[in-house]
């Protein structure tokens, strides 16, 4: 199985890398022919550039600071057993945490349904993970300006906890609804 | 050099600090994660950048603001929704994608939906987590997630 991930991230390498490439040559080609717009493109690419080599060694720092220190036993064995308001701040905490890649959230959230968590606290948990992560925040910060990504911020957190409690009526609805009928 | 990546930095190398005060082993290892994640995200970061750069340099603003602008009203944004929702290039990247659309002409709204589906969808991931949570849990998150991303993007679109 890690084998396996590890295959598959390398040939995600190889892909990226052959995408660089081929970028790389069309933007060629389209500046030979268009040489009067090199100066205009090339201004706005070591801009950004720059920009992203302020930043992104420090995001990712805090990243490995945060999968090492932060275990998935940790974050299941708290959320396993909150519920109520608690259960969903802390499900938005742990899911922003840094904590690794989505592929990895997946079997927690399935061991956490597992151990008998709450659903609404799961969809919380995994959205936050997707869409939350502190990282990523910084980064909307840094380049999308504060009001953009507060306002962004804020509203995702709202319509996520109403989305995850509307998910959970739904499953135990549907639930209820097999369960009558089986008996 | 702006604020924010000073704060960042700050922050990553405080904390760096007390992590090898804390445990020098644990905070290698985290360097290593850090720094095989950085040469793994690296090639996208080029390739976004180029992206970029060509963007600003040979796609006029009006023609962005026709598809993505305020023109293009609620189509434009299910257009980016969808868009957002089917790639699959790292969140961290496309804020700086998203910037440029901005500068471009491209609408609050467009741009919000943009990052709000692609964060939150993942079509290359479902999947597993059809594998993981069951077909019902699965896409019933990623479908309303679809939806409450559209609405956030208007919401933010009438306020900014």
């Amino acid at each position: 199985m890690k084998k396996n991930l590890k295959e598959k991230q390398k040939r995600g390498m190889m892909r990226d890398w052959i995408l660089l490439g081929m970028i790389l040559i069309i933007a060629i080609v389209l500046l030979s022919i268009f040489p009067d717009r090199k100066e205009p493109v090339i201004n706005t690419l070591w801009d950004y550039f720059m920009e992203m080599v302020l930043i992104l060694p420090a995001v990712m720092i805090l990243l490995g600071l945060f999968a090492v220190w932060v275990s998935k036993e940790t974050v299941v064995k708290y959320l396993g057993k909150a519920s109520g308001i608690k259960g969903i701040i802390l499900a938005i905490i742990l899911g922003a945490l840094p904590t690794g890649p989505l592929y990895i959230a997946f079997p927690m959230a399935a061991a956490l349904l597992k151990k008998g968590a709450k659903i609404s606290n799961i969809i919380v948990f995994l959205s936050a993970w997707t869409c939350i992560k502190i990282p990523q925040e910084m980064v909307e910060l840094q380049f999308l300006g504060p009001q953009f990504m507060l306002l962004r911020l804020s509203l995702t957190i709202i319509f996520v906890i109403i989305m995850a409690v509307f998910i959970e009526k739904m499953i135990e609805w549907s639930e209820d609804r097999v369960a009558t009928m089986a008996s | 050099m702006n604020v924010t990546a000073v704060i960042i930095n700050i922050i990553a190398v405080a904390g760096l600090l007390i992590a090898f005060a804390k445990d020098k082993d644990k905070a290698i290892k985290s360097l290593k994660m850090a720094g095989k994640s950085f040469i793994r995200m690296l090639p996208m970061v080029f390739v976004i950048i180029i992206i970029i750069g060509l963007l600003l340099g040979f796609v006029p603003p009006d023609q962005i603001s026709r598809f993505v602008g305020e023109r293009s009203g609620i189509t434009g944004i299910l257009l980016v929704g969808v868009v957002g929702a089917i790639l699959h290039i790292p969140a961290l990247l496309s804020f700086p994608l998203a910037a440029s659309l901005l500068e471009e002409g491209a609408s609050v709204s467009a741009v919000a939906a943009f990052i709000t589906t692609l964060t939150m969808i993942g079509t290359i991931t479902l999947p597993l987590e059809i594998k993981e949570l069951g077909k019902k849990m699965a896409i019933l998150r990623n479908g309303i997630s679809f939806v409450i991303a559209i609405i956030i993007a208007l919401i933010m679109g009438a306020i900014l």
